[in-house]
Order: structure tokens, then C-alpha cells, then sequence
């Protein structure tokens, strides 16, 4: 009992998946410029809830139901113990609507990397690389 | 006894969704190719056993720990439950759409729902990827917005 239609939408759905999982593959997490012109979106302590780092600040937006983030609060929060001034704040994106409104995130995890002046230099959605992290960190203390 | 409070998260062997993944991905292809209500409502109710009593409860979970984690080694972390029952709670909405789809004449119905279905499993299976955790802020921003208005 073959259904030719249920057969020949299940062979496009596979392939268009298959498609759209590669892509995604190789853009998740990718450290992009921060978005609507370098500096435009800035974030005060006080909006974040906490100090911002006097190199860098790493503010991760997480939710309770989001299966990458742990993965990356361990990364971030480990860059952040290793390197002098960079800082990890992690917003619980459930409790802080507003700044996903303002920071434009459909996301989780989005990483964003500020500056010591809290500007966002550079954005990640989905998990980012160390390595990236890194060169981002570098480039916010570099200002 | 068991804790079920909800600040203690049960955490799961990562490996066990991704092979429940593979196996809800054939089902369901199996289920489009063939327009078959009766596999999709059996497979709503796997769905439904692992939204509501836990993964490890859910049939899929069963067998990953009877024939499949035996002969791997023990995990290198474990993961946070919520997100994968979550998604299996997506899953369970879709699959009960297109039964009903099905089973009530309206094989339109069936076929698309049976087809997100079966991308947001293939995805999970294939790429570790979660349609339904992904589709969850998306939802809380949703509703914060109706709520405003």
C-alpha cells in the first residue's frame, strides 16, 4: 500500500533537510560583525545585571529548554576564567524579553561579545567555536 | 521515591534521543510513504509516553538502554532533559494532526503534517539538531507579544 504523493513528499522533505542541516551546520555559531553597523547596539551594566568586563563581556542568551546551551555556558565561562577582564553573563532569555527584543535574538544560544564600552562587536546564534571566541575577544579589547 | 521537582532536571544519556530520532525518522517515513493513520497514531503515542512520563519511559528509550547503550561505552556528559521531552511534545502535536488527517479522510492534512514531522526528526537524527527547543523562544516571544496587545 504505497501512497506515490506521501512517497514522493517524504524523498523532497529528506533532501530539502539534508540541505538545510548542511547549511546550518556550517553557519551555526559563526562570529558575525554585531549587526546594524559596528557599535550601533550597546548594552549598560545595569540593563545586563552585572559588571561588564574591563576587556571584554561574553552575554549569552540561554533558555531552560535549549539543548546547546550548557555546552556553551562551559565554554564561554571558561574563556572568561582563563582571560584577565573578559567576562560571562549569561540572561535567561525567558525573564529578560526585553533585551531580546532590543538585541534582536530568535535564538538560543546567541552569544554576543561587547566591548569594555558594553558595543556589541560581534554576534554568534547557535554555539560558537573557542577559536572564535577568542579572535572575538581580541578584537573587542583591540576597540 | 522519585524527585519530581522541577528544579532538579533529570539529565539523560545524550545518545538515547538521537537514536529514538533515528527510529521516530523511519517510522515516520514509513507512515507518509504508506499514508498510514494507525502507524502515525502509534507513533503519537510513543510521542505521548515520552512528553508526559519522561524519555526514559518512552518505548524508544527502552530499547536504546536494552540493545544499544550495552554496547557502547558509559556517555561523556549528559544532557538536560527538558529540551528533548519538549521537542517530543512537538512531535506528538504533529503526529496527532496528521492521524487525525489521515483517518478522518483529509490525507492533505495527514501528509503535511506527517511531512514537518518528519523533517524536524530527520534533523534531530541526522544533525543533532532540535526544531522544536529552537521553535520554543520563538513561542515565549510570541505570546509575550499577544499578551502586550
Amino acid at each position: 500500500m504505497i501512497d506515490p504523493t506521501g512517497l514522493v513528499v517524504a524523498a523532497a522533505v529528506l533532501a530539502a533537510a539534508t540541505l538545510f542541516g548542511l547549511v546550518r551546520a556550517r553557519r551555526d555559531g559563526r562570529l558575525r560583525d554585531g549587526g546594524r553597523g559596528r557599535g550601533a547596539l550597546r548594552f549598560s551594566s545595569g540593563e545586563l545585571g552585572a559588571d561588564l568586563g574591563e576587556r571584554a563581556t561574553l552575554v549569552q542568551f540561554s533558555t531552560a529548554l535549549c539543548a546547546t546551551c550548557p555546552g556553551t555556558r562551559r565554554l564561554l565561562a571558561g574563556v572568561a576564567a582563563a582571560t584577565p577582564g573578559v567576562r560571562h553573563v549569561e540572561i535567561d532569555a525567558e525573564a529578560r524579553l526585553d533585551l531580546v527584543r532590543r538585541a534582536e535574538v530568535m535564538r538560543t544560544p546567541t552569544v554576543l561579545v561587547l566591548d569594555p564600552a558594553g558595543r556589541v562587536v560581534r554576534r554568534a546564534s547557535g554555539p560558537p567555536s573557542r577559536a572564535d571566541v577568542m579572535a572575538a575577544v581580541e578584537l573587542a579589547t583591540a576597540g | 521515591m522519585p524527585d519530581r521537582s522541577p528544579r532538579v532536571p533529570v539529565h539523560v544519556d545524550p545518545r538515547g534521543p538521537r537514536f529514538a530520532a533515528v527510529l521516530t525518522t523511519l517510522v515516520l517515513v514509513l507512515a507518509l510513504a504508506t499514508g498510514s493513520g494507525v502507524l502515525l497514531a502509534a507513533q503519537a503515542v510513543v510521542f505521548a509516553l515520552g512528553a508526559v512520563l519522561g524519555l526514559r519511559r518512552s518505548p524508544y528509550g527502552w530499547l536504546y538502554r536494552r540493545l544499544v547503550r550495552p554496547r557502547l561505552g558509559p556517555p561523556r556528559e549528559l544532557e538536560d532533559e527538558r529540551p528533548p521531552r519538549f521537542a517530543q511534545g512537538v512531535g506528538l502535536a504533529f503526529a496527532v494532526l496528521g492521524a487525525a488527517g489521515y483517518l478522518s479522510g483529509a490525507g492533505w492534512l495527514g501528509v503535511a503534517a506527517t511531512a514537518a514531522a518528519v523533517a524536524a526528526a530527520f534533523l534531530n537524527a541526522a544533525f543533532g539538531y532540535c526544531l522544536g527547543c529552537e521553535a520554543y523562544l520563538l513561542a515565549v516571544r510570541g505570546r509575550a507579544r499577544l499578551g502586550q496587545g
